[in-house]
């Protein structure tokens, strides 16, 4: 039995905190979960898609995260707890409806799971705050610090919801998200798991004028919410002791400054904030009466030092407080604890025991080859990536899209000349094409495609567009972690289902020049790249292949030998070609000469293909 | 005890996710409060990934502070080396790292140097009171035909070596909860083959 299901009160396991997430909905009597893939959140889906079957709850990865919130808001609106998450920009996707919810409210207990990234460790598009959500639906906030309050606070959240008929946000950062801890599991609670929609036009009807008098009550649900943290000790002080110094923080940052201040043997009393919004006016005010000055630590955006700012005129107008506005600590980037010293150190002007700068300056005096996240060894994305370049040609507009293929942006290949959101690669080759003469083509995932690229093709065909489309279907969302999507006919609990032809819906939405390719097949790929790039109107090439890290796992599985290639010495005469263009992180040069890693290399065959002298072969043995 | 640090460093798929984790569960089992870290997704791809383990009476952060790790295991040369500012002097960080390289592709292409272990153990000179480098993947390869139990070997070295304050018997039930039924028993071979390593 997996041991996020132990139903062993009291019992202690380490968890990641995006398990203890699955675990605390469990404790909550969760019956709904839905999500689409998106990382530092992807593990909370893939929990729920592991147990959910066992657990007796459903679960489903939604075609996207504004589907994955609306079917949540249905389960909670019929009377089933339901738990969505996604990442920060899912949240932007999700937004649209996020905004009425919040006005309708729910029934049953409905939490929202965001999880930021500071430091965008696996995020392309921005650096984002989600913590302004909060603020702009109104709609309260929890942020854990640790993968114990990632149980404890989703529970608390299904609670403050349920109990105010509003959905909550459980905030989370990477370091939150991807961070294992010691977690005392408590009670598995069997919720409902079927329900049923009540008709209450009172509560639901969101039409003007209702619409102001619903906002009107939302801001008082708000201002009890705040009554209600205060009741739970959301918010508390640790190291109440008398100091003229203060600190106030939230998130992972309160476990930087608790570190820092044992390090530097500084007793400091900390306001620690577990609910962000709506903040709690009186116990700030109560935490900075008496001080006289105040370091403010959270990751991103002065959300809280600004409010802390506006509550000072009022109770302590001298007070100074340092923070992000006058740059005690930084705008941008993850917090770690050196900042956390930093900071202390300036303002205390004690010093830590170890000179953080002059370590700094001396590990920054080695110059450190560097080593870039890459597409894994035989990936077909590659392959479709150089015959694309090869054929079209580099004066070619390559319009980049989100997943694995985002990495195409990359040298050598630099086949992603701009990367936006999901499903923009065709919007914007669409209205490049509009405006110039240039070649252009656009690069999108088949789970991109499900996700949003279906009405920006529609556009194009609509809006009487000259583009041409490359669809990398690779039969799976693999850069979260392979996750099914609408193309594979499986659901996330693993039922068969209807597997969408990509094929019959682009012909659907009006496209006539369709054609599907084998990527590991490069004159099959080159030779339909060359038909299509000149076609008027719209044209799309859907380029398809299983995953081959997916593929090269099951056969591993399976004890299917995989041949391998090799590197005939006697015949290569350096062109450089398979590791210059291709760049397949299998091949290396070493004292001049071209060779394959045999324990990465996947028989995928397509450095056969490029190489001009036939040097490449099967491996004999 | 106060705390232990340990990064642990490779490339992905080459275990130091795994080491993380087993490390981790030996650490609770012993009566330690723990906090692991790493990173996924884009990160992930042939990249870097670096893992931080912390154990000891009380835990806060997940994050090893610059210059406070106790171990640093590299399982791949070079990142060992970029790990290097998680070491020093003052806290007597000990690196132990396997010698068998993986060529980047910013060196192979674009000419970028990879160092000799002899450059990579001068260079580490002023972060750590030791460092240990052994070809522990060969040696792994020879016993399995596989180098993918290269992380336990060198957990088995560390610990024989007391360079970790855990129990060999927390650290093999670590080993049975963490990893593959079906590999325990390779596991703990390769493991006890680590524990006798002569240098």
């Amino acid at each position: 039995m997996q041991k996020i299901l132990l139903d062993i009160p009291g019992q202690k396991i380490i968890l990641m905190g995006n398990e203890a997430i699955v675990r605390g909905a469990l404790e909550a009597g969760i019956g709904f979960s839905s999500t689409y893939p998106g990382t530092p959140a992807s593990e909370i889906g893939d929990t729920f898609a592991e147990i959910a079957k066992d657990a007796g709850i459903y679960f489903e990865y939604s075609t996207n995260e504004k589907v994955a919130l609306e079917a949540a808001a249905g389960a909670a609106l019929s009377g089933v707890r339901s738990l969505v998450s996604f990442k920060q920009f899912g949240l932007n996707v999700a937004s649209d409806s996020v905004m009425p919810l919040a006005y309708v409210g729910t029934r049953a207990g409905m939490v929202i799971v965001v999880a930021d990234d500071p430091s965008c460790w696996s995020s392309a598009q921005s650096e984002q705050d989600s913590r302004f959500y909060a603020r702009l639906a109104h709609l309260p906030m929890l942020e854990p610090c640790s993968a114990q309050e990632c149980k404890d606070f989703v529970k608390i959240a299904f609670e403050i919801s349920e109990k105010f008929e509003i959905p909550v946000f459980v905030r989370t950062t990477t370091r939150v998200s991807h961070a294992r801890g010691i977690v005392k599991l408590g009670k598995i609670v069997k919720g409902k798991t079927k329900g049923k929609f009540v008709k209450d036009l009172k509560k639901f009807n969101n039409l003007p004028p209702n619409t102001m008098r619903m906002h009107e009550e939302l801001l008082k649900k708000i201002d009890k919410i705040k009554d209600y943290s205060r009741k739970m000790k959301l918010n508390f002080v640790v190291n109440n002791v008398k100091s003229k110094f203060g600190i106030i923080t939230s998130g992972v940052s309160f476990d930087y400054v608790m570190d820092s201040l044992t390090d530097m043997k500084l007793k400091i009393p900390i306001l620690r904030l577990g609910m962000t919004y709506p903040l709690d006016n009186e116990i700030i005010k109560n935490f900075i009466r008496k001080l006289k000055s105040i370091l403010v630590v959270e990751e991103l955006e002065p959300i809280i030092e600004n409010e802390v700012n506006s509550i000072v005129k009022e109770v302590n107008p001298k007070l100074k407080i340092y923070g992000k506005q006058n740059g005690y600590v930084p705008k941008s980037g993850e917090y770690t604890e050196e900042i956390i010293i930093d900071a202390l150190e300036k303002i205390t002007k004690k010093k830590y025991n170890l000179n953080l700068k002059a370590h700094r300056k001396e590990y920054q005096k080695i110059k450190i080859a560097r080593r870039f996240p890459l597409m894994c060894p035989g990936c077909q994305h590659r392959a479709t990536f150089y015959a694309v370049k090869t054929v079209m040609g580099n004066d070619t507009v390559f319009g980049g899209d989100i997943g694995c293929y985002t990495l195409g942006i990359l040298l050598p290949l630099e086949t992603q000349d701009f990367i936006f959101s999901m499903g923009a690669s065709e919007g914007l080759i669409h209205g490049i094409k509009k405006m110039s003469n240039q070649k252009a083509v656009a690069f999108i995932g088949d789970s991109t495609f499900f996700h949003a690229g279906i009405p920006a093709l529609i556009n194009m065909v609509y809006n009487k567009s000259n583009s041409f489309v490359i669809i990398l279907d690779n039969r799976i969302t693999a850069m979260t972690g392979h996750q099914p999507n609408p193309g594979m006919g499986k659901t996330g609990m693993g039922e068969d289902t209807k597997a969408l032809s990509i094929e019959e819906i682009v012909k659907a939405c009006g496209v006539d020049d369709v054609k599907v390719v084998d990527p590991f097949n490069l004159k099959e790929i080159m030779d339909a790249v060359k038909e299509l790039m000149n076609k008027e109107g719209v044209s799309v090439l859907i380029s398809k292949r299983e995953c081959q890290l997916l593929a090269y796992r099951k056969k591993i599985k399976q004890g299917i030998k995989v041949v391998k290639f090799e590197i005939d010495q006697t015949k290569c005469k350096q062109a450089g070609v398979c590791l210059y263009k291709l760049a397949c992180p299998a091949l290396y040069k070493e004292n001049g000469r071209f060779y394959i890693n045999k324990n990465i290399c996947t028989g995928c065959g397509v450095c056969v293909q490029v190489c001009p002298n036939k040097a490449i072969r099967a491996m004999i043995k | 005890m106060k705390e232990f640090n340990i990064v642990v460093t490779g490339i992905g798929g080459q275990g130091s996710l795994t080491l993380a984790m087993v490390i981790a569960e030996a650490a609770m089992k012993q009566g330690y409060d723990v906090k692991t870290t790493e990173l996924h997704g884009l990160a992930q791809r042939g990249g870097t990934i670096p893992c931080h383990i912390r154990f000891g009476d009380k835990i806060y952060s997940p994050l090893v502070l610059e210059g406070e790790a106790n171990l640093i295991i590299g399982l791949e040369p070079l990142e060992a080396l970029r790990a290097c500012y998680y070491g020093s002097k003052k806290h007597k960080t000990v690196f132990i790292i396997d010698t068998h390289r993986v060529l980047p592709l910013n060196v192979s292409v674009l000419g970028e140097k990879y160092p000799s272990i002899k450059e990579i153990e001068k260079d580490l000179k002023p972060f750590s009171s030791k460092v240990i480098t052994l070809s522990a993947s060969s040696i792994v390869y020879k016993e399995t035909g596989d180098v993918l139990a290269t992380n336990i070997y060198l957990l088995g070295y560390a610990v024989s070596k007391k360079l970790i304050p855990l129990k060999e018997k927390y650290i093999l039930e670590g080993i049975e909860e963490i990893t593959p039924k079906r590999y325990f028993e390779t596991n703990k071979k390769i493991f006890e083959l680590g524990m006798k390593y002569k240098s």
